[in-house]
């Protein structure tokens, strides 16, 4: 229902507060199927911070959906024929909760009987995302960190020194009207980030994780950069270093691997890391999950802060350009802005 | 440490990326990137020659026996395949510096090589994986540098190029998915190995074909098989130069190695070939694609453009000597993806010189050019030739085993289309050679000097390397010949 809502609204905003349902309704789905580490991870990411970005971008774009010009037969065509074969594909499956399926029988009592041997970590999930197949995290954690520097390389704008005279009386103005809001989420940022920490840290034992972890850490920041401004966000974490956090989070899982390669053991083999196996398995698990959450937080803040800081550099040029045209000061504009052309020329001068 | 190259080999680019940002200088960063793919490049031959001498490499990530935790399998194919990839990421990187002072502005030079090293590492972690989750997890990286890296164009429709780029490699990656799921939910496992043992049993339900269709879909779209092929002319044309030469030469050849490892290894060649008559089907679309990709290569007027439906073309030789469906056939395939990423790399990276030179690659812009930029134009000109498949050249090797092969399954009429395809190639090349040559320089425009050497080095390594391989085959054929032999489970 949720989805056909989506598709058939075409006012955007509601769109995206529809998804943000859909994605709670998925992650209830996935504690109905006893994935609870699923179902946080979607809540955190589907539910949560994908709806931010989403708004992010319509700031930009507008709100409403461009109306139409043709009729897209073929790709329903394709939709059909895409969802006929899925549904071809399910009537052979195993049923649904059957012992027998496959998916219970091969691999999976390994991970269930052993685990708690061989990794010594509680929550199975865990020991098989961050151990039995933690090359796979690291190229997760890879994707995420590809995908941050994508956004940097394509929106970010070149460092310039603000105006900020003008702009921090507008923001007061602005963020005077919500106080409500500001205060109370003043007193819950806290608990946000100590919540992630928990989060990050009780991985091992109960549902939860870097990934998660980071999403709810950055949500906390993100929370903070929408209601006292981009600026003041920014002098706590300022691009250079959310990007070398990025950088470090992904350096720091890898690195784990390269320590067991000097210990003369296969890549990512944590057994070597401690004296004893389990306890080596237990740093290993806690070091990558560190770095796991550390490029997530930091790539999730880099695009939130990239897509706003793109959206106020063009609302300021639509100001500056207007305010020249009513007030007719157009001379002295372009003298200030072939003054500022020299001064930037000279700089680049003097960079190279 | 020699037990580990495998491993290295996707590592060391991997851990490099990031590094990329703390270094933060154009040209420093350009150097250390340029230094971990010259050292893949060596990593890779050293691979090679391990594979050679002592059979299939196995490495167990984390040292979890296979079907629990994720192994690496490197053979004849994915070795030569590592070698492809990191020798023209290697060279292909070694006139960025240049290229890229011209197509990207200054604050972007850092992200830009840290890009170009994911993209890489994703393509050597696809290759190098024996584990089909992992494969999907590499092609997500390789994939969104991929987009990122096409978004970067100068021109401004480079970013829908590359968003036309992202909404098809996103459904072909998420058709990938289906089907690895699939196959978990009848199998239980995730090893290609492993896997191909258990889809014995199951091999009969529709589950599984399911899988498979979905699977062979994903691949061909990222293939840029025709008809799915829609994203590729764009994404090439509007690209930076430098990412066009470094993807033209090996994003294709990766999906065709998927194509290759999935059909023969996981599923079985019996089980590939019988459920779905993909032999046909290739075969005809192989040729359609030649055909009506050459024709359009013929009439555009961006000399990128007219190599990037080259490229489309070139995919039709490669399914169809893929679809034949024998040794040769398979042979003459790997011949190709190593001979095709010579010449498309020697030629996009020639463009790209054009391109720092005259800031265009327009047909009409080239007149003259055979006079005022000679090496640049000459390579062009090989390059060329080696597409039409002149002896002498590598275009030539390849394009005879394929022959071949189409003759010994005894498949006379698409002998005869090939042949005809390839004089198509000849109307295109034909074309630039002469605006380049025999038109007279345009009027107004200053002289243009000769590409500066940090362009003609990496350009020149890759045509003499066109010729080389041309003549002496015993490397290349060596190894695709086991390749395939091996995929077809002959011991040699």
């Amino acid at each position: 229902m949720i989805a056909i809502a989506i598709v058939r609204t075409k006012d955007l905003l509601a769109v995206v507060m529809l998804t943000g349902i859909y994605g709670l309704l998925s992650a209830s789905f996935f504690v109905v199927l006893d994935a609870v580490d699923v179902a946080f991870t979607e809540a955190a990411v589907g539910a949560g911070i994908s709806g931010l970005l989403m708004l992010a971008a319509i700031t930009m774009t507008g709100r409403t959906e461009a109306p139409k010009r043709h009729k897209p037969l073929l790709a329903l065509l394709v939709v059909f024929v895409t969802g006929g074969m899925l549904i071809y594909g399910t009537l052979d499956m195993p049923y649904f909760g059957s012992f027998e399926a496959p998916v219970h029988q091969h691999v999976a009592p390994r991970y269930i009987n052993d685990s708690m041997q061989e990794v010594g970590v509680p929550n199975i999930v865990t020991s098989v995302l961050a151990s039995y197949r933690a090359f796979d995290t690291l190229g997760e954690v890879a994707v995420i960190f590809t995908a941050g520097i994508g956004v940097l390389s394509l929106l970010s704008l070149p460092q310039r020194r603000r105006s900020y005279r003008l702009d921090e009386s507008k923001k007061e103005l602005m963020h005077e009207q919500h106080m409500v809001v500001r205060i109370v989420s003043k007193t819950l940022i806290p608990f946000i980030l100590l919540f992630a920490l928990y989060v990050q840290f009780h991985g091992d034992f109960g549902p939860g994780g870097g990934f998660q972890a980071g999403v709810i850490f950055a949500a906390a920041i993100i929370l903070y950069a929408m209601l006292f401004g981009l600026d003041t966000a920014k002098r706590v974490f300022n691009q250079t270093l959310i990007q070398l956090i990025a950088a470090i989070g992904l350096l720091l899982y890898a690195s784990v691997g390269v320590v067991s390669l000097f210990s003369g053991v296969n890549y990512l083999d944590y057994n070597v890391l401690a004296d004893d196996p389990v306890a080596g398995q237990h740093l290993g698990i806690l070091l990558i999950e560190l770095g796991v959450g550390c490029t997530v937080a930091a790539v999730m803040i880099i695009i939130f802060f990239n897509f706003v800081g793109r959206r106020e550099a063009q609302q300021d040029a639509n100001e500056q350009n207007s305010t020249e045209l009513n007030n007719s000061h157009e001379l002295k504009s372009t003298e200030l802005k072939s003054t500022e052309l020299n001064n930037t020329k000279q700089n680049n001068r003097e960079g190279e | 440490m020699l037990a580990h190259l495998s491993i290295l080999q996707v590592v060391v680019p991997l851990m490099a990326a990031p590094l990329c940002l703390f270094l933060n200088r154009s040209k420093l960063v350009w150097l250390f990137a340029l230094l971990v793919c010259a050292f893949t490049f060596v990593n890779s031959i050293f691979l090679l020659q391990q594979v050679m001498s002592s059979g299939t490499i196995i490495y167990q990530l984390g040292g979890w026996d296979a079907p629990w935790g994720i192994e690496y399998r490197i053979d004849e194919l994915n070795a030569l395949l590592l070698l492809i990839i990191s020798a023209v990421g290697t060279i292909v990187l070694f006139a960025a510096h240049t290229s890229i002072q011209k197509e990207l502005p200054e604050s972007r030079h850092t992200l830009f090589y840290s890009l170009y090293l994911l993209s890489i590492t994703g393509m050597f972690g696809i290759v190098s994986t024996g584990d089909v989750f992992n494969v999907f997890v590499f092609l997500e990286i390789s994939s969104l540098s991929g987009y990122a890296l096409i978004a970067l164009g100068k021109d401004r429709r480079a970013l829908w190029a590359a968003y036309q780029y992202l909404i098809m490699g996103t459904i072909g990656a998420t058709f990938i998915l289906i089907g690895i799921g699939l196959l978990y939910q009848m199998t239980g496992t995730l090893n290609m190995a492993d896997l191909a043992n258990r889809l014995a049993e199951v091999n009969q339900t529709r589950t599984v074909f399911a899988a498979f269709t979905f699977l062979i879909v994903g691949i061909c779209l990222k293939l840029a098989l025709f008809p799915l092929h829609l994203w590729l002319p764009n994404a090439y044309a509007y690209a930076p130069s430098i990412v066009t030469a470094f993807l033209a030469a090996t994003a294709t050849k990766v999906a065709v190695y998927l194509l290759i490892r999935f059909t023969y290894t996981v599923f079985g060649i019996e089980f590939s070939f019988s459920i779905l008559p993909l032999q046909n089907l290739f075969i005809i679309l192989g040729l359609v694609g030649i055909f009506a990709a050459s024709t359009a290569a013929i009439y555009k007027t961006n000399v990128k453009h007219i190599f990037a439906y080259s490229s489309i073309a070139q995919v039709g030789y490669m399914i169809i000597g893929y679809a034949i469906n024998t040794t040769t056939g398979l042979m003459a395939t790997l011949l190709h993806l190593f001979n095709h990423a010579l010449m498309k790399s020697a030629l996009f990276l020639a463009l790209g010189a054009v391109m720092y030179r005259i800031g265009s690659v327009q047909l009409s812009q080239f007149q003259g050019l055979g006079r005022q930029m000679p090496l640049t134009m000459a390579a062009i000109v090989i390059g060329g030739l080696s597409l039409i498949g002149v002896p002498l050249t590598v275009g030539f090797i390849s394009k005879w085993y394929l022959l071949l092969a189409v003759i010994e399954a005894g498949m006379w009429p698409v002998a005869v289309l090939l042949l005809l395809g390839s004089l198509l190639a000849v109307l295109y090349v034909w074309r630039i050679v002469e605006t380049a040559y025999f038109k007279p320089p345009l009027p107004g425009r200053e002289a243009v000097q000769e590409a500066p050497w940090t362009f003609l080095a990496p350009i020149w390594i890759l045509v003499l390397a066109n010729i080389y391989f041309g003549i002496d085959t015993r490397l290349s054929v060596q190894v695709a010949q086991a390749a395939s032999q091996s995929l077809f489970g002959i011991n040699p």
